[in-house]
């Protein structure tokens, strides 16, 4: 009996010898227990060592192998052959993002979109380390743990309509970190990440479309963490418009 | 400085939203409820209409907020539907059909209401 392959459709875009992308289908030896990065790496080694694309750690903690799998963001150390094949599995890079070359695509608009919403604990004075630690009761933590895990993978950006048709849009991922960091009781910084938030471009382009949280490989929820914010903005504006003159924390 | 980005006053953003948020509630919480008693309670005749309730304040100010607030709901989300479908360079006469529609609809509800 032969071998069972399996085949894949795989993005190719090779500047400046190709203007635009094209794709390339390679069969190989099907594996059962091979996930789709297992699959791409096996191409690399043993059929084309020219096609590129990003990986690292192979066990979802990176966040470096997101990709489009038969259309949907996924990153390809966690999804199966088994879940496609006999079908043919179709490999493009994260959509929205432009492409450096086959499966790579440019994060840079993320980065700085990431830095100016300032995810990390600001302190209006610093302790000194001889006073301890900052310590917090267990709810203090459950407040923001659950927006922690973001692992910057991206595929909420790519699942994300709106950032698709308004690049300007912050997305849901900075966007979350900017909530989970605002809810931090050891951080003083919320006042300094208003105003990206507040922005057109921040929460209130999101229109609820909820896709990111569908494709979270770390259930962050970043829908949740942007209505969240949508509120507590509300909340800020309304008591800035009635009580002017008090202070708005 | 800490507290120099304060929300920005000048964005009304939050003002839509909340209104559109509040409508979403109404729409959600009340017009099913609505829907049932107008739509099948009172011509099944499982009740009776009770016109003269519609004189009392309390009622008035009820249907108020029950009629204009699923209007800015509606506004809202028919906004941003447009511009997501690609009608971005027509924002501003949009925005004035749409949250000034729901305006209009607000002051026609007090006027109609204020004269029962």
């Amino acid at each position: 009996m032969p071998e069972p392959t399996i085949t894949l459709n795989v993005s190719r875009y090779r500047p400046p010898d190709e203007r635009v992308p094209t794709s390339q289908v390679y069969t190989i030896p099907y594996r059962p227990d091979w996930v789709v990065l297992d699959a791409l790496n096996y191409i690399k080694d043993q059929v084309d060592g020219s096609l590129s694309f990003r990986w690292s750690c192979r066990m979802g903690v990176c966040g470096s192998c997101g990709m489009m799998i038969n259309g949907e963001a996924k990153l390809t150390c966690s999804v199966f052959l088994r879940d496609y094949h006999p079908r043919e599995i179709l490999v493009e890079p994260l959509e929205n993002f432009p492409v450096i070359k086959d499966l790579v695509i440019d994060m840079s608009d993320f980065l700085d979109k990431l830095k100016i919403v300032k995810p990390w604990i600001i302190r209006e004075t610093e302790k000194p380390t001889s006073e301890g630690e900052y310590l917090q009761t267990p709810e203090e933590m459950d407040a923001y743990m659950g927006f922690s895990a973001c692992i910057n993978c991206l595929l909420c950006y790519a699942a994300c309509p709106i950032f698709g048709v308004e690049t300007d849009f912050i997305g849901p991922a900075a966007l979350a970190l900017g909530y989970r960091y605002n809810q931090d009781s050891r951080d003083e910084g919320s006042n300094m990440r208003w105003n990206v938030i507040n922005d057109h471009h921040g929460t209130w382009q999101c229109t609820f479309v909820g896709e990111c949280s569908v494709v979270c490989p770390k259930d962050v929820d970043p829908a949740a963490a942007i209505q969240r914010l949508k509120v507590d903005t509300a909340k800020h504006w309304i008591r800035s418009v009635l009580l002017p003159w008090g202070k708005r924390a | 400085m800490m507290g120099e980005a304060l929300p920005n006053k000048k964005s009304i953003e939050p003002l839509w939203w909340g209104l559109f948020s509040a409508g979403g509630v109404v729409a959600a919480f009340l017009v099913p409820i609505h829907i049932v008693l107008l739509g099948l309670a009172v011509p099944l005749g499982w009740i009776s209409d009770a016109p003269d309730i519609f004189g009392h304040w309390f009622v008035k100010v009820y249907l108020f907020v029950f009629i204009a607030m699923p209007l800015y709901h509606w506004a809202h989300r028919f906004y941003f539907t447009l511009s997501d479908i690609g009608l971005k360079s027509f924002r501003k006469p949009i925005s004035f059909l749409t949250y000034g529609g729901a305006m209009m609809g607000t002051v026609i509800t007090a006027w109609i209401l204020l004269r029962l």
